[in-house]
């Protein structure tokens, strides 16, 4: 595992990185970086950049990011630095969101686009889980179809940071109070999207929920729809293996 | 000193079996609950206490915003503060006040205070707050710009205010090529300005500073809180080469008078204890929405104020912690004069309707505060 900070035109981003083969960049959501056990199952086969958006950690919320768009140039910004290039990029939930900005602006530099999950298109028969007012016991019971496995993470609950917890959340905000999760505009765009694309989703999901894959699957031409049974939001702890794999095999397929 | 009576015009009529049931009695407690026909008396009747405080020689009446509450059923303050500059003839008129990062039009709020202004004839005090948590829930407004949003919104209307037009006003929140509002306001150079508050620092030092001067407001705040905003206040002044006057300060909070302590106690415990455990109980979420404070201040107030909200409070505690002020006149105004003396503020902001407390006490109570506390501790 190699912690890296890198300045992106001026920007401190702070990456994590693991693994050889094809570059893989996985934007994180909304809870922050974490060395998922997805993580580690693609970093077999493939060379995991998992960077922690400004504004999350131990990062103030930058001036200049106001919304999930500006994160997704920044990110364009960050891929050029970095120097990645046939790149497979993917992102969880807010970081799915980010991926589909950022493959609607630009994708010459992406090999294929994986969204775990994303938020960013609304469904309105089903709303958002409110991850802003509810506490943290609530939101870790909806993060999970397998409530063991919630419960586990319960009792880890008053070990977590209060400093970044609350960063992150701030800035969680700033990105996604209003319109709460969405963009709006997004699926006007994501006909964009002109490299091969997988979605991913828990048919659970209390957070974003599943109904919202519809706007994506219409708007994406050519698009992959992986729909997992007796699964939640948090793919990347509750079904790292099944995500893991459908990732990896998407990104060889087109490799 | 100078005495206003602050309603903050409760939902008094809802059980307290329903605030348990729900846990709070903001943004998610079921309007089913609210009953129009109880409501219209209550306003009627609350209207009818501020009154009779501008007849009983208070110096300032007061009402104030919040949204989709019982805790308040004052969303626009800005109408009863119109229909009291009609019905009153002489008290301050006090907006205590408008949440202004909620609003995405401040000049509105700007052309309001300045209409209050004129129907009042120079009567308005007028006070600026960021709303409260539960508050960024129900207008959608974004808590991680609130800080950002209210200070502009102030530059704003001060500008709208005293600025002639139209100007074009260029923020990063807000941006207007024409601001030329009409009417503009009849107090010159402005409608004074208050800013209640619960003691951030940031909001002290922002209120003391010399371009401003504005009156800071301590609201619902144990006495040894009160006295660090106040000292520090006095303090900043100084840092800036200024002393700061009685008049830049005032406390706010709950405040009850009968013929006796046994009576006053008697009659003002459960009212109380409804009011600081049922109307002002909210989860920590809903109280700070992410953003709404500085990471340091949210981490601050989760290990003090939100513990303190969170454990009841007993009658006997607020009084210990100065959060209320409840005996006979001759404990009231000794008390008063006490704290007068370690606080220095020169605006007593009495909210003598607490919670559930019918028409009968608090009409007593008010008149007993006006005849019996006021006259001896005027001048």
């Amino acid at each position: 595992m190699r912690d890296l900070e890198i300045d992106v035109k001026g920007q401190m981003l702070k990456v994590k990185e693991d693994g050889n083969g094809p570059p893989l960049l996985f934007l994180h959501g909304a809870g922050g970086s974490n060395w998922s056990p997805m993580l580690k199952a693609l970093a077999e086969k493939h060379r995991v950049i998992a960077p922690e958006h400004p504004g999350f950690g131990r990062s103030k919320t930058p001036d200049w990011m106001m919304s999930v768009g500006d994160l997704a140039f920044f990110y364009l910004d960050a891929m050029e630095v970095m120097g990645l290039d046939k790149v497979h990029l993917a992102g969880h939930s807010l970081g799915g969101w980010t991926a589909a900005e950022i493959a609607i602006r630009n994708t010459s530099r992406l090999k294929t686009v994986t969204l775990l999950a994303p938020a960013g298109c609304r469904s309105d028969a089903v709303p958002f889980g409110d991850i802003f007012l509810w506490d943290a016991v609530t939101t870790t019971r909806n993060q999970f179809y397998d409530q063991k496995l919630a419960e586990e993470r319960i009792k880890l609950l008053p070990q977590a940071d209060l400093d970044i917890v609350l960063q992150n959340k701030a800035t969680v905000a700033r990105l996604a109070w209003s319109p709460r999760l969405h963009n709006p505009q997004l699926s006007y765009w994501l006909h964009r999207i002109d490299k091969p694309t997988q979605i991913i989703w828990g048919r659970d999901d209390k957070i974003v929920p599943f109904d919202c894959h519809k706007a994506f699957v219409e708007k994406i031409k050519g698009v992959k729809l992986v729909a997992l049974p007796q699964s939640g939001h948090s793919l990347h702890t509750e079904r790292p293996k099944e995500t893991a794999d459908a990732m990896i095999g998407f990104c060889k397929e087109h490799q | 000193m100078k005495f206003y009576f602050f309603h903050l015009m409760p939902y008094g009529k809802v059980s307290m079996a329903d605030l348990d049931k729900h846990d709070t009695a903001w943004l998610t407690l079921p309007n089913e609950l609210y009953d129009p026909v109880e409501g219209s008396k209550l306003y009627k009747r609350y209207i009818g206490e501020l009154e009779l405080a501008d007849e009983l020689g208070f110096d300032g009446i007061c009402v104030n915003e919040h949204h989709q509450t019982a805790y308040g059923i004052m969303p626009a303050p800005n109408l009863i503060a119109a229909s009291l500059a009609r019905t009153t003839k002489r008290a301050k008129i006090c907006v205590l006040g408008r949440a202004l990062p909620l609003v995405n039009n401040p000049v509105a709020i700007a052309e309001e205070f300045a209409m209050l202004d004129n129907l009042s004839d120079g009567r308005l005090i007028t006070g600026f707050v960021r709303g409260i948590g539960t508050e960024y829930y129900a207008s959608a407004s974004n808590p991680s710009l609130s800080h950002a949003r209210h200070y502009e919104a102030i530059d704003l209307i001060l500008r709208a205010w005293t600025e002639p037009g139209p100007f074009r006003f260029t923020g990063r929140h807000f941006e207007f090529d024409y601001v030329n509002i009409w009417p503009r306001p009849v107090q010159k150079p402005h409608p004074p300005v208050w800013i209640p508050s619960q003691g951030s620092t940031e909001t002290v030092d922002w209120c003391a500073h010399p371009s401003r001067k504005y009156t800071y407001l301590q609201t619902f705040s144990p006495l040894a809180t009160a006295k660090k905003g106040f000292d520090r206040y006095r303090e900043v002044a100084r840092s800036h080469g200024y002393e700061a006057t009685p008049d830049q300060l005032g406390w706010a909070l709950p405040m009850y008078v009968a013929e006796t302590d046994a009576q006053a106690h008697d009659e003002a415990r459960e009212h109380a204890e409804r009011f600081f455990n049922k109307f002002l109980h909210y989860p920590l979420e809903a109280r700070l929405p992410p953003g709404y404070t500085s990471v340091a201040g949210t981490k601050a107030l989760i290990e003090s104020k939100f513990k303190l909200r969170q454990s009841y409070q007993t009658f006997e505690a607020l009084l210990e912690m100065g959060m209320i002020v409840v005996g006979s006149p001759k404990t009231v105004r000794e008390t008063i004069l006490a704290r007068q003396k370690d606080l220095g503020f020169g605006h007593l902001i009495s909210m003598l309707q607490i919670a559930t407390q019918p028409a009968e006490q608090t009409e007593r109570s008010l008149r007993l505060f006006a005849t019996q506390v006021i006259p001896y501790l005027k001048g």
